[in-house]
């Protein structure tokens, strides 16, 4: 166990923890944030997705000492109170249905178009490929989007 | 009698925003709404002890005969809705309060709705079975009405004027002609109880005096509120059963036998006693669990535990190669039929043209995005389960019955979670939860890994078919022979004590397994000569499998129904017809109907989803193209209970690479009254595209030892890539008696899921001429089958 400080939406946290801890335990059982999920543990279904110094990162595979830089889990996207542009389009599509992925299909969605915000359709069917759902989402998740994309939301 | 067990802050503060506060409880009991269930079940569970089932606990059932278990209408004049069912993903809680507040003439804004907690809710059983909106939703929309009329009466009362002179908008009660005489429903009863009480034989015949309102007097319905649960989905702030933390609770991880069959010969704790939060191996028969205080801890030692296990004197699978071959030689363990009509034996001699054609269905995985899991707190000699289990009622008595205990000391408290679609109605952690947390002492959390959900969760069953059709000299198809194989021996059912893996892997075993089924065909076609078989074959591995079958969204209806619209299309080719238009020959030729009218109603589904989709006219195949990328389209068609769907797939197939991309979906739907047309639209996509992955990617690979699909490698499914470029929906509503003031409201959670596989295949044929009778249509087996056609 060592003692690890993690810098989470805004916020430092420092915890007392085995290094080689993936990050995704941490942040749902120690600091309490739980919208990244465990879906496979294997880093290929995106479940766990957080944005690491704007990169899309699965925290189920990610030991927390490696960690280096701020870390947003989806708690964090909002500001003010005010919902990111990607989550109200999610709402306005009215994308989930259970919505146990939508965590890694957003921050996915997120690093994709602040890296690109105006991914051609390809471009979005590419950059989200591997973040899997099993209500099979993917049309609505394209469309919110491409709502955010050409700025609709 | 024990107090209820606290449900901890966090969890009470998340029931208490969705209206179930924990005051809920003492509502109920100081109503005299908790009824004492008499008797213990049958199965007396491998744990039973001394303990009366009939001794009081702190969790009766919810009386359904009284109108306060299903409403509460509150001082700020707001009402919540207290139902019996839980929701899958499909926004069924918004359909049930829009149905609700309509009948009791109340904004849909100021009502909430509690589903699915065993101690507060009555027991509608659940999910499943697509019924929430055909079965269930009618004692909602009648107790509903029922609190209406209460208090319409009880504002004649104060009024001293007839309930006829009377009008109530929005929860406000007004005199007519005196617009200073006017009281909401909140002053009138809010925080109070209704006391009025309910009649009906069963839960699903619940109703008062007062009728429900006649459709065209429903204005809440046909609407499309938004999912109420949607944004907190998306922001975070939703706590799912996953997310549960209980003082003191400890994690635990399985030990699965390494192969089928498996048995536990000895553990070696020393293997993981010195590793940090150690506190427990729990064993019993075959199951093996390791309990940690944390949750990294848990996983880890559940790897490091040495465990011995003797293999079986035989392997005891057949293997996903050979499954089929398997299959056709096994000896079947039930049979449905044959059933005749008319005489085929006869037609097939006088046919101008036979077609015969084997198809093949492979097992499939549920494979929820997320694996089973459950937290269970045994505080107080209770036990406490927050599960996202579909048939959370179905968890409550099973666990009561496996673990010996009273059904009045166990609830279950039920919160979202990753997609049910069957999974969870034979919900496995849920009862290791509770097993393990008696066993510690503390409040336990399981979840499992995802190699051990991808190989031991429940399977849709694989199937074998073998067709015959006989067209006579004119292309009609005058004659079919069926014939359907199941491997479905031994069917688990909803969360029984004695058939749930632990129970299994403890050593119980019920006497009979469940005997299985497979489907026969849903169509409204007039066949004259028609001969049906469905059988079930067992495999050798009947117990402690992880090739067990569970029910996967619409359980049998994908196998059959891409085998029997498969055939249509073959039929449709052979008789050089256009696959739409020989369809709605065999749909128009027929003179019978029943009360549905499902033969005019998929008549208009299929003519709605051609038209939506541009359908032209010809014969399948098209000829075929000379690039690379071939186009087709495909068309099939199918009912399930009520409800009848069509769809239509365009496909692109790649023929270097064998890749097919569904890239348009077209359905017209009739699922009679729509609820909240916008939910229902998602619904049918997720359905079809449920299939459209079916279709393409799954398939449970094993060899004659173990199940090999152990991840999202080794079980694919559909991705974003796959993701079609365009869907269009038509919602038929196809009533043919239109502005009748009862058409009911059908379901609608499984029937697109039912003809989409075929439609995928019937689009593969048409864009390159060669019939893929073998699912999933993955590229290398779509590539050898091109080849081999020289396509």
């Amino acid at each position: 166990m060592s003692n690890i400080t993690l810098r989470v939406n805004g916020r430092a946290h420092t915890v007392d923890v085995e290094p080689s801890t993936p990050l995704l335990y941490i942040l749902r059982n120690d600091l309490g944030l739980q919208g990244p999920r465990f879906g496979c543990g294997l880093g290929q279904c995106g479940a766990c997705t957080v944005i690491i110094n704007g990169a899309a990162v699965r925290s189920c595979v990610t030991p927390t000492s490696s960690v280096r830089g701020e870390i947003t889990t989806l708690e964090g996207l909002s500001k003010d109170g005010v919902l990111h542009p990607l989550q109200q389009a999610w709402i306005d599509e009215q994308v989930p249905q259970c919505g146990f992925c939508q965590n890694g299909q957003i921050m996915t969605a997120k690093a994709m178009l602040d890296r690109n915000p105006h991914p051609t359709d390809t471009q979005i069917r590419e950059g989200m490929a591997r973040t899997l759902c099993r209500c099979m989402t993917y049309y609505r998740i394209q469309a919110a989007i491409r709502r955010v994309a050409k700025g609709v939301a | 009698m024990t107090p209820a067990t606290t449900i901890p802050a966090a969890i009470a503060e998340l029931l208490e925003r969705h209206g179930q506060t924990t005051s809920r409880r003492e509502f109920l009991r100081t109503s005299g709404m908790l009824v004492v269930s008499a008797g213990a079940a049958a199965f007396a569970g491998p744990f039973a002890t001394s303990v009366s089932a009939q001794a009081a606990g702190p969790y009766p059932d919810p009386n359904f005969r009284q109108l306060d278990s299903w409403i509460v209408i509150h001082q700020d004049n707001t009402a919540t809705f207290y139902v019996g069912k839980t929701d899958c993903g499909q926004g069924t809680g918004t359909a049930f309060r829009q149905m609700m507040a309509d009948e009791l003439d109340i904004a849909y804004a100021s009502t909430t709705c509690v589903m699915g907690s065993t101690d507060v809710t009555v027991d509608q059983g659940g999910s499943g079975g697509s019924d929430a909106i055909q079965t269930d939703g009618w004692p909602m929309r009648r107790v509903a009405a029922e609190a209406r009329r209460v208090l319409l009466e009880m504002a004649s009362s104060r009024f001293g004027v007839p309930a006829s002179a009377l009008a109530v908008s929005n929860a406000v009660i007004t005199v007519a002609g005196d617009s200073a005489k006017r009281v909401t429903y909140g002053e009138l009863i809010g925080g109070r109880r209704f006391n009025v009480a309910l009649t009906g034989a069963n839960i699903d015949a619940t109703t008062g005096v007062a009728k429900v309102k006649p459709v065209q007097d429903l204005k809440i319905v046909g609407q499309s509120p938004q999912r109420y649960d949607i944004p907190a989905k998306v922001d975070g702030s939703l706590k799912w059963a996953v997310d549960v933390k209980l003082p003191g609770m400890v994690h635990a991880r399985n030990v699965k036998p390494p192969v089928a069959g498996a048995t536990l010969v000895s553990i070696d704790e020393s293997s993981v006693r010195g590793l940090p939060g150690f506190v427990k191996v729990v064993s019993k028969g075959n199951y093996v669990a390791v309990v940690c205080e944390r949750e990294e801890q848990a996983i880890a030692a559940s790897r490091q535990l040495k465990v011995n296990w003797q293999k079986p004197a035989t392997p005891q699978l057949p293997g996903s190669d050979n499954l089929f071959t398997f299959m056709r030689n096994a000896k079947p363990s039930s049979s449905q039929g044959p059933t005749i009509v008319g005489n085929p034996d006869a037609a097939f001699s006088s046919a101008a043209k036979v077609v015969e054609a084997e198809y093949d269905f492979p097992f499939q995985g549920h494979t929820a995005i997320g694996p089973a899991h459950a937290t269970a707190d045994p505080s107080d000699g209770q036990m406490t389960i927050y599960s996202n289990d579909m048939k959370s009622y179905g968890m409550r008595n099973g666990v009561a019955t496996f673990l010996g205990m009273p059904r009045e000391q166990v609830r279950v408290v039920w919160m979202e979670g990753p997609q049910g679609y069957g999974r969870t109605a034979a919900d496995d952690a849920g009862f290791e939860a509770a097993y393990l947390a008696r066993e510690i002492g503390r409040p336990v959390r399981v979840q499992w890994m995802r190699n051990e959900e991808t190989a031991w969760d429940t399977k849709g069953p694989a199937f074998t078919f073998k067709m015959r059709g006989a067209l006579d000299a004119q292309g009609n198809l005058v004659a079919l022979d069926y014939q359907a194989r199941s491997a479905d021996y031994c069917h688990l059912g909803y969360n029984e004590a004695d058939t749930v893996l632990i129970s299994q892997l403890m050593g119980t075993r019920r006497a009979t397994p469940a005997a299985g089924s497979a489907a026969t065909p849903s169509n409204m076609y007039a066949i004259p000569h028609t001969r049906t078989v469905a059988e079930v074959v067992p495999l050798p591995l009947v117990w402690e499998t992880p090739i067990r079958t569970g029910n996967l969204r619409d359980p049998n209806g994908p196998q059959s129904t891409f085998a029997a619209e498969s055939f249509i299309d073959e039929m449709a080719a052979a008789a050089k017809a256009d696959a739409v238009e020989f369809r709605l020959r065999l749909l128009t030729a027929g003179t019978s109907d029943d009360s549905g009218f499902k033969r005019a109603r998929s008549i208009a589904a299929i003519k709605a989803a051609a038209q939506a989709f541009g359908w032209d006219t010809r014969p399948s195949p098209r000829p075929v193209g000379n690039g690379p990328v071939l186009t087709g389209r495909g068309i099939a068609y199918t009912f399930r209970s009520q409800t009848v769907v069509a769809v239509i797939a365009e496909v692109e197939v790649n023929r270097e690479t064998g890749r097919v991309w569904v890239k348009r979906l077209a359905c017209g739907h009739d699922c009679g009254l729509v609820i909240n047309p916008e939910g229902l639209r998602r619904t049918i996509e997720g359905g079809m595209l449920h299939s459209v992955s079916r279709a393409l990617h799954e398939e449970v690979a094993f060899d004659t030892e173990k199940v090999t699909s152990v991840d999202w490698n080794t079980h694919p499914t559909l991705t974003h890539a796959d993701a079609p470029e365009r869907i269009d929906i038509v919602l038929v509503n196809g009533d043919p008696n239109p502005n009748r003031p009862d058409l009911p409201h059908y379901g609608a959670g499984e029937t697109s899921c039912k003809p989409t596989i075929a439609a995928v295949a019937n689009a593969v044929f048409d864009a390159t001429g060669v019939r893929l009778r073998r699912v999933p249509l993955r590229n290398a087996r779509v590539l050898a089958a091109l080849k081999a056609a020289r396509v």
